[in-house]
């Protein structure tokens, strides 16, 4: 055998320049897209910043106002979001990983688990508004937590499942040798040793819902004036961003603007407090 | 005492069970409702309620073949952008970057996936809509639009809207999602498979394309096809920038609409059963297509992770 041709060579490593560097470029233009949309919301956002966005209601066109009523309203719908969709999301993830762990039944929930957190959140909002705002006539509040927490749910499912497998079979062991049922020690056992990845999934879900829209245009909608009924429509951040931008007036859009940068700062703390917590946890 | 603990498991366990058997009744309840809802429309349009372009409130006359086109076309559009990216973003990643620069990289192409796709169609309508329409949209038109048959696709006046720009957002969206799932299962790989090939002298390209793509071939297009399930579903981002018109138009540049921007768009303003029923059936065949398309994604990453895990 000879030696491999130097032209031959050089071409291989040609090739390996190239493909090497095309992979850089593509890695720094997702960069540039991400300060390029960061930067742009950041830019529009912090001129319409200002204390009127939390003393005043949305306006009507061409007047000037605040976004206090859809603020409160993002807030209520994400609080109850997780208030019914948390407890039910551990539960489950708890049967997966302490009573079904392998079995076909726990294997087929988790398949449609994870079907669930990537369908699309546009055929949820249908989804209730065929089981809530259909048969109670009406757009509510409650319709569009309900909505919200069904997006929550996988999420919380599948954290919680996972964080829970982690936890040492020796904890378990001991725990059912001092003679502990096996609630007590799922509930002051594993529940403990588990509550970060817990907490993590938990805060993912809020990141994801909290900018939530579509499936809120059919549940919640929207309303102009401050409410704290949950029957009825309620104001929410990402619907007054949807309807203002896509007026034709310039107030709505610096109004929608400050909204967007509120919504996107809140979702990146909240993932970022998130990952931390996860990296804390596995170090 | 042993009595109350296992009244307690039971309790405990019940509830447990019947929280789970909750997530298999969303998932049929999702299907079921939207059928039900849409079965009107099923019912008067019958089968060709998917092949017809009618879209015709006042008359109510409804066909749900521009906004599948208009969706079909948009995801095709946003997987041909968003693969070869993804590929490099993994491939940057898991053998270029230098370990203290990958972390933070890594976090940052993740940051991308968490941003609310609202904030992606705000960014669309105001800033990349008219940047394409300045710059992208006339110098298509002036180049591949004067070409016989390709002309077609990039005739019409530079609006900015249209599948193109839809279909770019989306790409961008949808780039975290893949590069992910193909940075992990590039990890998979054993390195005695990756460290042999080295050692035969390959450079790093030979051993991403030669070793690392064929064992990780099945969990990657996995990993394009959860990317697509993401795209076909995709609501705001594009309900933003596509224009809504249900008028069919072959030009990307033209403005369309898709089912997910028809839904968003019209749902308030449906004034009839019919016309309610017609976007419900709309959400009905959205739903069936992403189910169809993820649990292949699914199935498809199940069998390297099953592999991996031998």
């Amino acid at each position: 055998m000879s030696a491999p041709r130097p032209l031959l060579r050089g071409r291989r490593k040609a090739v390996n320049a190239l493909a090497l560097g095309l992979a850089s470029l593509a890695t720094l233009l997702g960069l540039v897209v991400l300060v390029w949309i960061l930067g742009t919301t950041l830019i529009h956002g912090a001129a319409a910043l200002g204390p009127h966005l939390i003393t005043q209601m949305t306006p009507p066109p061409g007047a000037a106002g605040g976004l206090a009523n859809a603020i409160f309203g993002s807030t209520m719908l994400v609080l109850v979001a997780v208030l019914v969709g948390a407890p039910i999301g551990v539960l489950a993830g708890t049967h997966l990983a302490e009573y079904g762990r392998a079995r076909p039944f726990a294997e087929l929930v988790r398949f449609v688990n994870d079907i669930l957190l990537s369908a699309p959140s546009v055929v949820i909002g249908l989804f209730v508004y065929q089981i809530v705002v259909r048969p109670s006539g009406h757009f509510s509040g409650w319709a569009g937590a309900v909505a919200l927490g069904f997006i929550l749910l996988p999420v919380v499912v599948r954290t919680t499942d996972e964080t829970m497998r982690l936890v040492p079979i020796s904890l378990r062991e001991a725990t059912l040798a001092l003679g502990a049922p096996k609630w007590r020690m799922i509930t002051q056992v594993i529940y403990p040793a588990a509550r970060v990845g817990i907490l993590t999934g938990l805060l993912l879900g809020i990141a994801r819902i909290s900018g939530e829209t579509a499936p809120l245009l059919f549940t919640a909608l929207n309303n102009q004036y401050w409410s704290m009924d949950l029957g009825h429509p309620l104001a929410n951040v990402p619907v007054v961003i949807f309807q203002f931008a896509l007026s034709p007036y310039d107030s709505w859009h610096s109004l929608a603007w400050a909204g967007a940068l509120l919504l996107t700062v809140f979702v990146l703390v909240v993932s970022v407090l998130a990952r931390t917590l996860l990296r804390g946890r596995t170090n | 005492m042993a009595h109350a603990g296992a009244r307690g498991d039971s309790i405990f366990g019940g509830l447990a069970l019947a929280a789970t058997a909750f997530v298999l009744l969303v998932l049929a309840g999702i299907a079921l409702s939207t059928l039900i809802g849409g079965w009107p429309a099923f019912a008067r349009f019958g089968a060709s309620f998917v092949a017809r372009t009618a879209w015709d409130p006042v008359q109510r006359d409804f066909g749900a073949l521009v906004p599948i086109y208009g969706t079909i076309v948009t995801a095709v559009l946003s997987m041909l952008l968003a693969v070869p990216i993804a590929f490099g973003i993994a491939i940057f990643l898991t053998e270029v970057a230098p370990r203290p620069l990958a972390g933070p990289i890594s976090a940052a192409i993740e940051l991308l996936a968490g941003i609310p796709s609202i904030i992606y169609g705000m960014w669309g309508l105001f800033v990349f809509v008219p940047f394409m329409a300045d710059w992208v949209d006339p110098w298509l038109a002036a180049s591949l639009g004067r070409l016989p048959v390709l002309g077609a696709l990039f005739s019409g006046p530079p609006l900015g809207l249209g599948m193109l720009t839809a279909g770019i957002i989306l790409g961008v969206m949808v780039v975290p999602f893949v590069a992910a799932v193909m940075r992990d299962v590039f990890t998979l790989v054993p390195s005695a498979l990756r460290e042999s090939a080295f050692a035969l002298g390959a450079t790093r390209w030979e051993v991403v394309w030669h070793v690392v793509l064929p064992y990780t071939r099945t969990a990657v297009v996995g990993g394009i096809f959860l990317g697509l399930g993401r795209a076909l579903g995709e609501t705001m981002a594009v309900t933003f920038v596509l224009g809504n018109a249900h008028d069919f138009n072959l030009s990307l540049l033209a403005p369309s609409t898709s089912i997910a921007a028809a839904i968003a768009n019209e749902f308030t303003e449906a004034d009839s059963a019919t016309y309610l029923s017609a976007l419900i059936a709309l959400g009905f065949i959205l739903f069936v297509v992403t189910f169809i398309v993820l649990v292949f994604a699914k199935l498809l990453l199940l069998r390297l992770a099953r592999q991996a895990g031998r």
